[in-house]
């Protein structure tokens, strides 16, 4: 049990640290690395909570794919940041205060949950979680991902499909000027337009 | 203190969620860190979604979790290749620069 405690204090306390670089940090470069740091502990997180498997996916697609691509970004594109940040602290006392409100909405939201919820029973669950040592949580998953909320997993490969091809669309460019390969044109040319005999005169030139 | 419950993750969610929209005004300049920002309040949200999924012993919550998770990665694979295709055009991504739309 206290293992468990210190390791929450741990993960939380290095997600919450991470977080907070990710916006203050100077360098761009640095504010990609802490976000993965960040994605890292909260999949910590989900590991202490019991979801394993969505621990796993948000390794692989977060700092695998999103964070990846972020960092591509960054540095593909050649922008003075340090002009970036001017003005930084001018907008820190606007952010503060509106933080400051939302932390004091979700505390109230918070409290007044937890004082008025009664133990939710179990079999309000459209999906009970199975016991963990007869069927772990990736299985449990798979179960019903496949089954009862097949056409949603469908959507879900459509709506990357969809953000794929825009990607796509958005980035592919045809530049003017460019000599590129025409297959069409090489493969219909004909004898005739390719090819001319000349008769040659025996010393002299064409 | 060393019993974590319910409460616990959902105070990480909420300090998640407020770093998030702290950062989109602290970077009113900058478009990738605001992306970022944006990230970490999906983060959040997820870390709310699968709190509760444990807590009702339900696994509908990490379900749509991963649903949220397959439209973030949409959102950032878009939102970049806007960047890239907008800094190909005009030269910069400052924030206050876009208002090509403005009428």
């Amino acid at each position: 049990m206290i293992v468990q405690a210190l390791a929450f204090y741990l993960f939380a306390a290095v997600t919450v640290a991470a977080g907070v670089m990710v916006v203050s940090a100077r360098n761009p470069v640095h504010s990609v690395l802490f976000l993965i740091l960040a994605f890292f502990n909260a999949a910590g997180l989900f590991v202490l909570m019991g979801a394993e498997f969505l621990a796993m996916i948000l390794v692989v697609v977060y700092v695998g794919a999103v964070a990846v691509l972020f960092l591509f970004v960054v540095m593909m594109l050649d922008i003075n940041y340090a002009a970036m940040r001017q003005g930084f602290l001018q907008y820190l006392p606007v952010g503060a205060l509106i933080g400051l409100v939302l932390v004091v909405e979700l505390a109230l939201v918070g409290f007044s949950w937890v004082a008025s919820s009664p133990d939710a029973p179990a079999s309000l669950a459209g999906v009970p979680i199975p016991p963990i040592d007869e069927v772990h949580n990736t299985k449990a998953i798979g179960q019903v991902v496949y089954t009862k909320f097949a056409y949603l997993f469908q959507m879900a490969g459509l709506v990357l499909l969809v953000a794929m091809v825009g990607a796509i669309v958005l980035t592919l460019r045809q530049r003017e000027g460019v000599r590129r390969q025409s297959i069409s044109a090489q493969v219909s040319r004909t004898r005739e337009e390719a090819v001319e005999i000349k008769q040659v005169p025996t010393r002299s030139g064409v | 203190m060393f019993e974590i419950g319910l409460e616990h993750y959902l105070t990480v969610a909420a300090i998640l969620f407020t770093l998030g929209i702290f950062g989109i005004f602290l970077n009113r300049k900058n478009v990738i860190i605001i992306l970022m920002s944006i990230e970490l309040m999906l983060l959040a949200v997820n870390i709310n979604l699968v709190a509760f999924s444990t807590h009702l012993g339900d696994l509908l919550g990490q379900i749509f979790a991963m649903f949220v998770l397959t439209v973030a990665a949409a959102e950032a694979a878009i939102g970049l290749a806007i960047l890239v295709v907008y800094f190909r055009n005009r030269g910069s991504i400052a924030v206050e620069d876009i208002n090509m739309m403005k009428g």
